[in-house]
């Protein structure tokens, strides 16, 4: 057996595991396009003031890549660097999340927790891992039960703003609430 | 199959360094040196040999390219200065049965390799065999050299061999080219990114894919005692530490555990996994026995702790912890006891690695926006940074500690386009950074030990 057949071997096994269970991976929300150009068009007016009116700190407060996990509740809250504390408008919106869980009595949901490009892999994969709890925590505070949340953490991997800047970057500090069934 | 190569050694000789060779040595401890002039003679091939390998491998002449293996090799160190071909005057056949070392005296060469590549047909089987000789043109004498047979799609591990044994012989270090690098092929949109484990020879050749993209995988790691590889996949959408056989395709999750297992390391002896369990908010070192089964968590902290790594007599564990209130690097004994940190520079600290020879521990450094990799000895003296860029981490080892491979990010512009991630390497010394050549986008990078026969 020579190098190359070993390889294929192992291809093939990796293949034929890979069909037997091919997962889906969830993408939880997507920028429209009207958001980005207007949001383009108001940095162009005036960048100061628009990052004002983003920016909290460094804690994102506008709704550029917010979804909904229902009419009325946001599906994410945003975080300061390196920071894993819910913000004032976090438990908020987390509040709206716990009623509407408790409404939907049948919903499961999957917590993600993100982190920005700007830290070391492995770190960043427990910090988001650290966001993605305190969401959960605060969830069940009002209410919903542990085994109806799961928690993810991407780290930094699947940002969903592909910019190298502070407000790019302060919109990846998240956590996602994602319905699971 | 591991004997494989051992069994068709039909005819190998080492002429082991004699006690009285003047063959200029190389001191690497230093950077910025000037390199040995060297010359790598394309390899002799007679006709017929050229003809059936051309049938074999579709290569016009495998002595001309085993030489550019070699040269490609030794140039790259920057410790060698591998002399134009066009300037050699004697003919590769005469060369390699008995240099006229005037003529490369001539054109300042110090170091002369010569090689003869010639087919042979054994038990029905076609096989290549290749001798090597080193000369050292100023002492007049040759000082190494061996001779090996093998299956013609060796050819560039011969190369990387007689790399190594060039290596070994001017610098006194053992080499690293024989060697592959694992790391994480990327593409796609950086909001999409497709991710995939890939393989390759040292000098970027070989590349070969283990998984497929489905699912996302990140941070393989070689098993410093053989062809093993541990890697974190979110297969299922549950990322847990794997283990796969690089050589069979099996693998396999790593332990039972209720939460994330990430960071993943294997200990010096090969034997146990170390790695970072996430539950709760809350991430601690656990390290898990491959014989035994046993896991046993070693941390017990509220803050994060992971990124570990084994110094090389497994007494001792390097990792990252947040515990004084940012990343910072600790090192504790490999039971979990007498915890102490050893960053106290500014910034915090990432990605700690011990050295395979002990005395330092490399990492990533992020200050004032910038990220640096650097290294430090084992008690956090003698900090030195050796490159500085946006966005870089993941520093590895080559299996000699001479050299270090890490991945750099570039930044995007306004509109979030000109994202690219690559493999880079850099000296300790500080000196010689270069671009590793991936074929997709890489990140990730680990470091094989020498693959041997």
């Amino acid at each position: 057996m020579n190098l190359s057949k070993i390889f294929k071997n192992a291809f093939l096994i990796v293949i034929f595991g890979l069909i037997v269970t091919a997962c889906a991976t969830k993408k939880s929300v997507k920028t429209t396009e009207s958001s980005t150009t207007k949001a383009a068009e108001t940095q162009k007016a005036d960048p100061i003031e628009k990052l004002d009116a983003l920016m909290q700190g460094d804690v994102y407060i506008g709704s550029d890549t917010v979804g909904e996990l229902a009419s009325g509740v946001p599906d994410r809250v945003f975080f300061a660097t390196n920071e894993t504390i819910l913000t004032t408008a976090s438990r908020e919106t987390l509040r709206k999340q716990a009623a509407w869980l408790r409404q939907n009595s049948d919903v499961t949901v999957v917590v993600e927790g993100h982190a920005d490009e700007r830290g070391t892999r492995e770190y960043n994969l427990a910090l988001g891992e650290r966001r993605a709890n305190a969401a959960k925590d605060y969830l069940m505070t009002y209410g919903v039960s542990s085994d109806r949340i799961k928690v993810l953490s991407y780290g930094k991997e699947r940002p969903v703003d592909s910019g190298s800047n502070p407000l790019s970057w302060s919109k990846n500090r998240r956590s996602v609430t994602v319905k699971a069934n | 199959m591991k004997n494989k190569f051992l069994l068709i050694l039909i005819f190998c000789f080492f002429l082991k360094p004699g006690i009285s060779y003047s063959l200029v040595e190389i001191d690497i401890t230093r950077g910025n040196l000037d390199p040995l002039p060297i010359s790598v003679s394309p390899f002799f091939i007679d006709e017929a040999s050229k003809e059936k390998i051309k049938k074999n491998l579709d290569i016009d002449n495998l002595g001309s390219e085993i030489s550019k293996v070699i040269e490609n090799n030794l140039s790259k160190t920057g410790l060698f200065d591998a002399l134009d071909k066009e300037s050699f005057l004697q003919k590769p056949d005469i060369a390699h049965l008995k240099p006229r070392f005037e003529d490369w005296v001539l054109i300042k060469s110090q170091v002369l390799i010569t090689g003869k590549v010639t087919s042979k047909f054994i038990n029905e089987k076609d096989y290549i065999k290749i001798e090597f000789k080193l000369w050292d043109v100023l002492g007049a004498k040759m000082v190494d050299g061996f001779s090996l047979t093998t299956v013609p799609t060796n050819w560039r591990r011969v190369g990387h061999k007689i790399s190594d044994k060039v290596y070994e012989r001017l610098t006194g270090e053992s080499g690293y080219f024989d060697t592959r690098i694992i790391y994480v092929a990327e593409d796609g949109p950086k909001t999409q990114r497709v991710k995939k484990l890939a393989i390759m020879d040292q000098d970027g050749f070989n590349t070969k894919y283990l998984t497929l993209g489905n699912e996302l995988v990140l941070t393989p790691r070689f098993n410093p005692t053989n062809q093993m590889v541990t890697y974190l996949s979110y297969f299922r959408n549950m990322p847990r530490v794997y283990l796969l056989n690089i050589e069979t395709g099996k693998q396999e999750v790593v332990g039972d555990f209720p939460g994330m297992t990430f960071a993943p390391r294997f200990s010096p002896d090969g034997k146990k996994i170390i790695m970072s369990l996430a539950k709760d908010g809350n991430s601690e070192i656990w390290v898990r026995n491959l014989e035994t089964n046993i896991q046993e968590k070693l941390t017990d902290h509220p803050s994060i702790d992971t990124s570990p790594s084994y110094s090389p007599d497994g007494k001792y564990i390097t990792f990252n912890s947040d515990r004084s209130g940012y990343q910072q690097i600790y090192v504790m004994r490999s039971d979990g006891s007498k915890v102490k940190r050893i960053s106290f520079g500014k910034g915090i600290y990432g990605t700690p690695v011990w050295s395979p020879r002990g005395d330092l521990i490399a990492f990533t450094k992020l200050h004032k926006g910038k990220f640096f990799i650097g290294v430090m000895r084992t008690d956090g003296t003698g900090e030195r940074l050796l490159t500085e860029n946006f966005y870089q981490e993941a520093p590895s080892w080559s299996p000699n500690g001479r050299i270090i491979i890490f991945y750099r990010e570039t930044k995007t512009d306004d509109k979030g386009q000109g994202f690219s991630a690559k493999l880079w390497s850099i000296d300790l010394t500080g000196y010689n950074e270069r671009l590793v050549p991936t074929e997709t986008d890489g990140s990730d990078p680990s470091w094989s030990s020498l693959l041997g026969n």
